[in-house]
């Protein structure tokens, strides 16, 4: 695959009397592979909950999908990779199923990758134990905000992986809202906020009026009862310190 | 060996959860190891009424999907040291619950506690199945109304039928605990007699409770009315109930009216 660069390469070089060495080195990835099940917009429900609890662990992992368990007509089938890519899976391979499927069509096929071999099934670990920071994303907001522009209900849970949220309105005991990035409440915030999913350790979470029942970012929590009680009600904002929740006010 | 315990009515608003915390904290209170379990997944209230909703961090639902361990889920009781709460989720829905979860945390928790006191939601459907399918004892929450005794019935049924015991052809044990029973519409007879209910239902009497506003005022401060104020006639019921629950022979009282001339005064100028 690397063959034709490689000769382009050696080709332009200026000095013919002493080429210079191209040095390759080889890296091995583990890839994943993903195996769709029908109906797919469970399936897609499935993976939406298990990126909420292991976002990180997706997060710059090379994905091949194999379509082995998919029909030609399934519901959903055209549109999955654009799904998939916007919860910021990175397919590098396509297999199983057929490429004639016209469900296919829209598809953008990677082209096929060679020489790999199976490794068994990969465990994905869970975000409270898993993960290190060490091999996260650095930076705060990694796509596009999203706005609602709505007070969030009991019971109710927002979740937008790809970057900040921000909710014109309350978020109500019993409710949640999950980022990957910052989360801001202009209103006040008596759910749970769940910010920095995806291992972002600069995330943080704003509120007009803070009442929350449990703030979090990266995967460290604060419950309650452990806020200060003398800023419950006032304009905060809630970040990470050492690896603790630190609440303070703003405004 | 630990008993599993339901909380159950079919009916709303009857006082599964009041019933729920007060029963679990009267059995905590006698040095028993209890945990309480709200099984009512989407709609939960008893962290509420336990006073435990500034501290949920995990719930019953993360520990059936094993996003956490079940030591994580458990919040100790602040007031009684061996009193515990498993909190449910509210952002989840009812289909979260899988019978096999379930079954797995019911078997974890029966080499943990000697009370596993579930609170089950309203209704017949999937929740209130899984809510009574470990149970070894339901008590039935039942008001002196038609409407909840003719769904008491139904959950005695089901109790009867579709349990785990059931199936190995075993009994569950069956209390009828009633609530809500106010004194005065009794004398005046608008409400069913105990002797009628008791006849529709014929399974044994746990206790009656007294409608109260310490019921309403425990629930409002967090605390179950059996911490909350011990002394106070819904409590005394509830601590009875406890002990009948542990085999003891109790006589059950039936709560009067207590007229004094200054609720004759009220009365006459209300009227």
């Amino acid at each position: 695959m690397s063959s034709s660069p490689l000769h382009a390469a050696t080709g332009t070089t200026p000095a013919p009397d002493a080429p210079i060495q191209i040095r390759a080195r080889g890296r091995s990835f583990l890839a994943l592979v993903l195996s769709p099940e029908r109906p797919l917009s469970n399936w897609l429900e499935s993976l939406d909950a298990q990126i909420a609890r292991s976002a990180a662990f997706f997060a710059g992992k090379p994905v091949i999908l194999d379509l082995a368990l998919l029909h030609a007509d399934d519901e959903g089938l055209d549109t999955l990779q654009a799904r998939l890519i916007e919860r910021g899976i990175r397919i590098i391979g396509v297999e199983g199923g057929n490429p004639e499927w016209p469900a296919l069509a829209q598809w953008d096929m990677p082209t096929g990758l060679e020489g790999g071999r199976a490794s068994g099934a990969v465990d994905i670990p869970e975000t409270t134990e898993a993960i290190s920071p060490v091999d996260t994303p650095k930076s705060v907001s990694n796509g596009e905000t999203r706005i609602v522009d709505a007070s969030i209900r009991s019971g109710q849970s927002i979740m937008h992986m790809t970057g900040d949220l921000v909710v014109i309105g309350s978020v109500a005991s019993g409710a949640e809202v999950v980022a990957s990035g910052s989360i801001h409440v202009y209103g006040s915030l008596r759910g749970r906020a769940v910010a920095g999913v995806g291992g972002q350790t600069g995330a943080r979470i704003f509120a007009t009026r803070t009442h929350a029942e449990l703030l979090a970012v990266d995967g460290y929590y604060m419950t309650a009862e452990e806020m200060e009680a003398g800023l419950v009600g006032l304009a905060t904002q809630a970040l990470l310190v050492d690896d603790r929740i630190v609440v303070q006010k703003i405004g | 060996m630990a008993k599993v315990l339901v909380v159950t009515s079919g009916k709303g608003g009857v006082g599964k959860t009041t019933s729920t915390a007060a029963l679990g904290a009267a059995l905590a209170q006698t040095g028993q190891n209890v945990v309480v379990i709200d099984f009512d997944v989407g709609l939960r209230n008893l962290d509420l009424v336990m006073g435990a909703e500034r501290r949920v961090v995990f719930d019953l639902i993360n520990v059936v999907q094993g996003d956490a361990k079940l030591a994580q889920a458990l919040i100790r009781d602040k007031r009684c040291e061996t009193l515990s709460i498993l909190p449910a989720s509210q952002t989840r829905d009812k289909d979260a619950l899988t019978s096999e979860g379930v079954a797995k945390v019911m078997e974890e928790l029966r080499e943990k506690f000697d009370w596993i006191v579930c609170d089950s939601p309203a209704g017949i459907e999937r929740g209130a199945q899984l809510a009574m399918y470990h149970a070894d004892m339901a008590v039935v929450v039942t008001n002196p109304e038609v409407s909840s005794v003719r769904d008491s019935d139904r959950i005695i049924g089901m109790l009867d039928s579709t349990t785990e015991r059931a199936k190995r052809g075993e009994k569950v044990e069956k209390h009828l605990l009633l609530t809500r029973y106010d004194p005065g519409r009794a004398a005046r007879g608008e409400m069913l007699s105990t002797e009628d209910v008791l006849e529709i239902l014929s399974i044994p009497l746990l206790g009656i409770v007294p409608e109260s506003e310490e019921v309403l005022r425990a629930s409002n401060v967090g605390s179950p009315v059996t911490l909350s104020n011990p002394e106070s006639a819904p409590a005394r019921a509830y601590f009875e109930a406890a002990r009948r629950l542990q085999g003891e022979k109790l006589e059950v009282h039936v709560p009067v009216e207590r007229k004094g001339l200054f609720d004759w005064l009220f009365k006459k100028r209300v009227a």
